[in-house]
């Protein structure tokens, strides 16, 4: 906590009485890298968001009910927070993953067993996963609830409905990675459905007519083929670790920057 | 922000002691700029939630492990196979309708009936702050279908269906030779038709005249301002999306009430 007898900063070399601390937060390494000063000042409030590349996500100022945890939940925030650690572990199940077939299974039962700490970053992953699953629903519930869809703000939501369609993908195309039973069932249980897609399923109302097969239809595009086998293995795991997450990224840096645009947090007035 | 209320309210202590406590933090409020610095008092709020989130998350994935079962095995198909979770309430519609609708129609009219709601609640109250009163119908409709149609079919969906989809209490034993009496007719049949075309006929007037003639002369009835403010694109595409979020709920009456498997028969193009 900054100390409040502290005289005021000075750029020039701090004085003997001074504090190692505040001799730190005058060196000029860390103002090299900080770019403001560090006591409790408006104006270093302002710059320690406005001159941080993350904070600055936020405006320097936010209107007073929009900090409170029972206006906004902090749902939002807390999906992206979740989606940062699905990024995070994800990226070390990889060094192990292989998404073919043959070994799929046992990477994943050696990142359980053997791996040092495999088994905290794939069940932080999976449970992140489901927390985000979790998290975005209540966040759609609170804007929904706020009214926060409303003008000025309706494009954000469209936007975010998007986010909720590509959340719900990530975490399908997740479920068949670990090629166990509960993975190739539900992901075919799943995909199965589309073989009744309206027009474009092999099974689904004027498809048939259309010319669908089970070799060419909706359902043979999600899974690479008749069944879910070791092509539907790789397209999901392209898709859940490369196509899908490159699209919500960029997808949620225009939602917050839309969130900024659309003049901050909503409220009344 | 307690700290920053404090001296305001101490402030008007002194000038104005007979007003009540209620008034003066009102009062107090009304008084204090509308913006504060982000940092420190959201950076704060934010910090402590995703503290809380991290460690519970850390405690979870430390007790309980991710699920992993049996390699692959495509020979053998467990009873029940369940989608994950958050897509059982989908999986659930399959009880009452055909995949086309349940997996593929019904999840895309929820996406685009999602994205058009800001489009079409063109009410301006209730922007930003919480009211029940000023948006009645629009948090009716959505409050119903995610909580009655969304999360309580993922409920039972989870926790409540067992061998051959068939109801189960939670730890009951599962018999997958349960057997469940169904004695499924549609509703034409019901109405007394008898022949095919004549059933196929009277089950797309059915469904066209709930979707169309239900709206219509609700619309010419009822004459309101605010139908005239809508305009009737805007009610068109609320009505159709409301009727359909109603007709789950009636097609799943019907089916506990009437063992009413289908509502319209188009043999080998369309059931509903
Ligand atoms: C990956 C998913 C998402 C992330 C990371 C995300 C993140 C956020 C964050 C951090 C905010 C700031 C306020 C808050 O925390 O509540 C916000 C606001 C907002 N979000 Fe999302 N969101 C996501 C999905 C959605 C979805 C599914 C919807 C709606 C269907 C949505 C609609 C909105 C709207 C309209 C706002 C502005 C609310 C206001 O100004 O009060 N977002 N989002």
């Amino acid at each position: 906590m900054p100390d409040a007898k502290k005289p005021p900063e000075s750029p020039s070399a701090p004085s003997k009485k001074e504090s190692s601390l505040a001799r730190l937060f005058t060196s000029p390494a860390w103002r090299s890298i900080f770019r403001h000063g560090y006591e409790d000042s408006p104006r270093n409030r302002v710059l320690q968001v406005s001159a941080n590349v993350w904070l600055h996500l936020h405006p320097s100022k936010t209107r007073r009910h929009g900090i409170r945890y029972r206006h906004t939940w902090c749902a939002g925030g807390l999906t992206f927070l979740l989606y940062l650690v699905t990024v995070v572990t994800g990226v070390v199940l990889m060094f192990y993953y292989r998404p073919v077939q043959e070994y799929a299974y046992w990477d994943v039962k050696y990142l359980d067993f053997d791996v040092p700490f495999g088994f905290l970053m794939r069940n932080m992953h999976r449970w992140a996963a489901h927390g985000m699953v979790l998290f975005i629903w209540l966040h759609m519930l609170r804007v929904f609830m706020t009214g926060s869809y409303k003008p000025p703000r309706e494009f954000n939501w469209v936007v975010g409905v998007n986010l909720l369609v590509l959340t719900l993908l990530l975490s399908f195309t997740g479920y068949l990675l670990p090629w166990d039973q509960l993975a190739i069932w539900a992901v075919t249980v799943g995909t199965n459905m589309a073989r009744a897609t309206p027009l474009l399923g092999h099974q689904g109302p004027f498809g048939p007519q259309l010319g669908m097969t089970a070799r060419y239809d909706a359902r043979s595009f999600l899974t690479a083929g008749t069944l879910v086998g070791a092509p539907t293995l790789l397209r999901f795991y392209v898709l859940h670790c490369i196509f899908i997450p490159i699209i919500a990224s960029i997808l949620m840096i225009l939602h917050f920057w839309r969130i900024r645009k659309d003049g901050g947090i909503s409220g009344p007035l | 922000m307690a700290e920053s209320l404090a001296p305001i309210d101490s402030g008007l202590q002194a000038e104005e002691i007979k007003v009540t406590a209620g008034k003066r933090r009102a009062a107090a409020l009304s008084e204090l700029p509308d913006k504060v610095h982000t940092w420190p008092y959201l950076v704060r709020a934010e910090f402590i939630a995703g503290c809380v989130l991290i460690l519970g998350l850390l405690i979870w994935s430390i007790t309980i492990d991710a699920p992993m079962e049996e390699p692959a095995n495509p020979t053998k198909t467990p009873n029940p196979s369940k989608a994950p979770w958050y897509f059982l309430g989908l999986q659930e519609m399959l009880v009452y309708f055909d995949p086309w609708f349940a997996g593929v129609v019904a999840p895309s009219l929820i996406i685009v009936g999602l994205m058009v709601i800001p489009y079409v609640d063109i009410n301006p109250k209730g922007n930003g702050y919480y009211t029940w009163k000023e948006r009645k119908f629009a948090m009716g409709t959505f409050l119903f279908g995610f909580l009655a149609l969304w999360c309580v079919q993922i409920v039972i969906g989870v926790f409540f269906r067992g061998p051959g989809w068939n109801f189960f209490l939670p730890g009951a034993y599962w018999d997958p030779h349960k057997v469940v009496a169904m004695t499924n007719v549609d509703l034409p049949y019901l109405l007394g038709a008898r022949t095919e075309i004549g059933q196929m006929l009277v089950g797309m007037a059915l469904v066209g005249a709930y979707f169309s003639l239900i709206p219509a002369v609700w619309w010419l009835l009822r004459d309101r301002p605010w139908m005239r403010e809508l305009g009737a694109v805007r009610y068109g595409i609320v009505s159709f999306l409301f009727f359909t979020e109603l007709g789950i709920v009636v097609k799943m009456v019907l089916r506990w009430t009437l063992a009413v498997k289908y509502i319209m028969v188009v043999p080998n193009v369309i059931n509903i």
